[in-house]
């Protein structure tokens, strides 16, 4: 099995240690070898941690063979591994970058891809020949699971990023445990697949990230405008979070796009999502079902999101936040 | 610039997701159907576009005859001409989508009028598979970006930019080429009334695509256990302003 691992500053992403783990059950249904293939400098292999995660081997593309991300490239690399490990499955974290890969693998390959599954196993033979899977995916960005049968050599699926936790197999590092064989990988590449390549420079979104904050507070229709987030922008800044706001939001343009929590926005993973004046339309739930804690604000004690919420204060967001702003000034002048 | 804008007719749902008693479908008795939102945009997109270089938007859905519905939405946001593929009621999988659109691009290049991009959304709302575009891209031999939120056209090459990990990727090519787009590329318009009218006149072009069975095979729909239930109502209007302080204390983001 091949696994298509992400680095970032600060070594493999939190995706891709899922996205291992996911994969490792599934290489003991079998095949048990599990190789990573990772795109960088091959003394930045993080060798010891992949060992931790089960991994046997390890493919590196350096710089040198191929520079930077081009997805149709790393498909192709992958396509060549294929041959030379002779793996059944490869699988990518449920990101932007894993789902593009692999969505790559499957056109060159002319196979099936089933994008951010939650559980896999080797399927009854009378769903297909060997290495047949049964897959449950999301749809609707995780408001609806598909049971599926996933028919194809190899299987290529994507983990959804929420599927399961990072765990490494023996969560102790021991000294001198083995760790994974290192294979530098020259990729036979060609003209038409180096057309797709991306520049990468600094983001221009500046200060906290929604995906990673720790508090976020949600705006949505019953702000009533955009002049009604300052509150909430201050509340936020009180609890050391960010501002977070639903479709409605955006798509009337009170706030930019990239405030907006929700299957078309960002998912986040707060400690606490405080939701004032949402409703909670499915497609928001998408967004900020994997917080820690919901706390409801909001008019109307019939509203959808009450059901999935943990408290709930019935009230006008315009008076209860001012109020709570002050009193939490209040508290911490008292401290 | 000829640009075909691929949508898809997705059901709305609101405040709860149903599935049909057979497991098979998400029950949209009670549901009205749009255009999947990234797809919106990718119309938007492809307006402004031909209102600034010339040239026209072809809108291709694949669906039942009732997405006619969001193609006329298409033709009123400003596309000029509508193709529908019909599904022949069947669910179709990525790579039969995928051909589909390739066939229709095929038809329309035979014609001597091909097209110079072609844009859908990064995912479909509800299959949610991540990769009719890129699959298109390899039909046609054209090079394709993902996920697009930010994109220049000249007249002969693309310049298109996405955030990811807290970083800008900007990836540039020649036309013709696949770009799949997200919400909030643009703030699509409201339709104008002389638009809906036009749109409402207008003629739709039919074809028949063949269905193909494929290796994912769905074999059932459900919906996952929901981790919360009725929230507790901590009190009133600024009455339970107390109360919501010490729970927040007790949730630990008071520090």
């Amino acid at each position: 099995m091949l696994c298509l691992v992400e680095l970032d500053e600060a070594g493999v992403t939190d995706a891709s240690l899922r996205a291992l783990t996911f994969a490792r059950s599934l290489a003991t249904g079998g095949d048990p070898a599990l190789a990573a293939v990772l795109f960088g400098p091959a003394d930045l292999v993080p060798a010891g941690l992949l060992g931790r995660y089960g991994v046997t081997e390890v493919y590196v593309v350096e710089p040198a063979a191929l520079d930077g991300y081009a997805p149709q490239a790393w498909a192709r690399t992958l396509e060549g591994l294929l041959s030379v490990t002779l793996a059944g499955a490869v699988v990518a974290a449920g990101t932007d970058c894993g789902a593009e890969v692999l969505a790559h693998l499957g056109a060159i390959t002319g196979q099936p891809m089933a994008a951010n599954c939650i559980a896999a196993e080797p399927a009854p033979s009378s769903a297909g020949p060997d290495g047949t899977l049964a897959v449950s995916r999301q749809r609707w960005a995780g408001l609806l699971i598909e049971d599926a049968i996933l028919e194809g050599t190899p299987a290529l699926l994507t983990v959804a990023t929420d599927a399961v936790p990072a765990l490494p197999v023996d969560p102790t590092p021991v000294e001198g445990a083995d760790e994974p064989t290192v294979h530098v990988h020259e990729p036979d590449l060609a003209p038409e697949d180096l057309r797709i390549r991306a520049t990468v420079s600094a983001g221009r979104e500046g200060g906290m990230s929604l995906a990673t904050a720790r508090v976020v507070v949600g705006g949505g229709r019953g702000v009533g405008g955009p002049d009604g987030f300052a509150p909430l922008e201050e509340l936020a800044s009180l609890l050391g979070g960010v501002v977070g706001v639903s479709r409605v939001v955006t798509s009337q343009g009170w706030r930019p796009h990239t405030q907006q929590v929700g299957q078309t926005g960002t998912k986040i993973t707060p400690e606490l999502y405080l939701a004032c004046g949402i409703s909670g339309a499915i497609q928001h739930m998408a967004g900020c079902g994997s917080a820690r804690h919901i706390v409801v604000i909001n008019t109307d004690p019939s509203a959808p999101i009450l059901s999935r919420a943990d408290y709930a204060v019935i009230g006008d967001l315009a008076e209860v936040i001012p109020a709570l702003v002050t009193a939490l000034k209040e508290q911490r002048a008292a401290r | 610039m000829e640009i075909a804008v691929c949508v898809k007719r997705v059901p709305q749902v609101g405040g709860r997701i149903v599935v049909t008693p057979d497991g098979q479908d998400v029950d949209t008795r009670m549901s009205g159907f749009a255009i999947s939102p990234h797809e919106e945009c990718a119309v938007e997109e492809a307006v402004q576009i031909t209102e600034r270089l010339g040239g026209s938007v072809s809108v291709l859905t694949l669906g039942p005859p009732e997405a006619a519905d969001q193609l006329r939405e298409a033709l009123a946001l400003g596309a000029h001409r509508a193709v529908l593929l019909e599904d022949g009621g069947r669910e179709w999988g990525p790579a039969g989508t995928a051909a589909a659109i390739v066939a229709e691009a095929g038809r329309r290049a035979a014609e001597g009028l091909g097209y110079d991009l072609l844009l859908l959304g990064n995912e479909a709302a509800d299959t949610g598979d991540y990769q009719v575009g890129v699959r298109v891209a390899h039909g046609l031999g054209w090079p394709c970006a993902t996920g697009i939120k930010h994109l220049d056209v000249t007249g002969n090459g693309v310049r298109a930019r996405r955030e990811y990990r807290g970083r800008e990727e900007t990836f540039e090519f020649g036309l013709p080429a696949v770009i799949t787009v997200k919400e909030g590329i643009n703030l699509p318009r409201y339709p104008s009334l002389p638009g809906r009218l036009r749109a409402r006149r207008a003629a739709i072009e039919n074809y028949q695509p063949q269905w193909q069975p494929e290796g994912l095979r769905k074999l059932a729909l459900r919906v996952p256990e929901q981790p919360r239930q009725q929230a507790t109502v901590l009190g009133t209007g600024t009455d339970a302003v107390p109360a919501l302080v010490r729970l927040l204390d007790e949730l630990g983001v008071l520090k």
